[in-house]
């Protein structure tokens, strides 16, 4: 059977790899989790796909040979991510439509002012943009990693890594601007 | 008037991604640019905004004790008894014979780690599909309907066809990722059992049909005109097999 894509691995682990993967890979489980939480959206669907993506990596940890953990790990997190968020992403659209349709209240412009620079005004504002721009945020700004490390992370050349972290700032900067930030779109 | 390197540049001597000659020379170049300056400070703004909300996620406590749990239990998978003795065969293939035997073997022996790998992604994507909604994203008994569907989708026209008058009935057909691809599967239904058809374009040479079995699921995996098919479900082999047949016909 030839794979989809290239990818070595094997499942056929001994108590060594065992070890080794508590000892290299668990390690990095904050990253793995909170990528998937703002990629998701929902602490209660990361955690399953943090859950999901760990076993995978386990699974695929005999073929890792050496390099760089946290940026392997967070690749397999966010492929199982955007899996999960192609399944639902009808159910999320309709969601969002019944929000808007029922007028779900947001926090008042006088709310966010007195509020100021806090925390759920930052959660809004990031939650509200694309996923593709959010995780270079997140990555960036959270998790600290460099331009290198986003590129084997998201697949996207590095190249392509700066002006991809620009133009998520900027709407970073107009969402936070914005008093009512619209809800997030589901366009991967 | 907008500095182009506002949105470019600035953004790499942020983030410290400049090597010293770089960083030097977008210095100097704002002192003079009133808008990258402006944008720096911007920059500077959002990250002291995002940094003072905290807003990194740690793990719960109880994810690390689940993961733990969910290794203890990953069982090696069935070849692992094959793949000691294709080890052993090719040592003795070494020893006895040429180096070049010896690498044949061990490249056998790489397909079949990956063959694994591959055999439990598919079967863990049919485990997935059996979840409530996840079935079809496409609902349909007719041909007609399911292909289009994929126009657009996937960057390869898999071959849809309906053979419900041979005994599996076309239900629909849904995207998979596989390995970060997308892929399409299709649903049969067989008796009261379900069905997937797999489907992803190959560059390899056709093959026949090769069957196995996980976590009591059967597979069958067969390549044909540029196509790679696996076929998943809990009933019988000899009922794959004839699937496999009736795509080939």
């Amino acid at each position: 059977m030839s794979n989809p894509v290239q990818e070595k691995g094997s499942d056929v682990l001994d108590s060594q790899d065992q070890a080794r993967f508590e000892m290299l890979v668990l390690p990095h489980l904050d990253a793995a989790f909170n990528l998937a939480r703002w990629l998701l959206r929902s602490g209660a669907d990361a955690e399953d796909t943090a859950q999901e993506a760990l076993l995978r990596a386990y699974r695929f940890f005999h073929g890792f040979h050496g390099g760089d953990v946290r940026a392997w790990l967070l690749q397999i997190v966010r492929n199982t991510c955007y899996t999960w968020l192609e399944k639902n992403r009808r159910a999320n659209e309709m969601t969002e439509f019944d929000e808007e349709l029922h007028g779900v209240p947001g926090p008042t412009p006088e709310a966010l002012a007195i509020a100021g620079d806090n925390r759920d005004r930052l959660t809004r504002a990031l939650e509200s943009l694309p996923p593709r721009y959010r995780e270079v945020i997140v990555l960036r700004e959270l998790e600290g990693c460099s331009y290198k490390e986003i590129a084997t992370i998201t697949s996207i050349p590095i190249g392509t890594v700066m002006s991809t972290l620009s133009r998520g700032r900027r709407q970073l900067q107009l969402a936070l601007a914005d008093p009512a930030p619209k809800e997030a779109s589901h366009e991967l | 008037m907008s500095c182009d390197r506002a949105d470019t540049v600035l953004h790499a001597y942020f983030d410290n991604e400049m090597d010293s000659l770089g960083a030097a020379e977008f210095e100097r170049h704002l002192e003079q640019c009133v808008e990258c300056a402006g944008a720096l400070a911007a920059l500077k703004d959002l990250r002291s905004s995002v940094n003072r909300a905290q807003l990194y996620q740690k793990a719960p406590a109880l994810l690390r004790k689940k993961i733990l749990v969910d290794v203890a239990a990953a069982r090696p998978i069935e070849i692992a008894p094959a793949r000691a003795t294709w080890q052993w065969l090719a040592i003795a293939a070494v020893v006895l014979l040429f180096i070049s035997v010896g690498w044949q073997v061990a490249s056998v022996h790489r397909g079949e780690d990956s063959n694994a790998v591959l055999a439990a992604e598919l079967v863990d994507a049919h485990l997935r599909s059996l979840q409530p909604g996840h079935l079809s994203d496409v609902v349909s008994t007719d041909q007609h309907t399911v292909k289009p569907w994929f126009d657009g989708k996937l960057d390869f026209a898999p071959p849809v066809r309906d053979f419900a008058e041979q005994g599996f009935p076309l239900q629909g057909g849904r995207l998979d990722v596989i390995h970060g691809r997308t892929i399409a599967a299709l649903v049969y239904g067989r008796r009261k059992h379900l069905v997937n058809v797999f489907i992803w374009p190959t560059t390899e040479r056709d093959a026949s049909p090769r069957t196995g079995s996980r976590q009591g699921y059967q597979w069958i995996n067969w390549r044909q005109g540029g196509m790679e098919f696996c076929a998943v479900s809990d009933t019988s082999s000899s009922d794959l097999e004839q699937l496999q047949r009736l795509f080939r016909d």
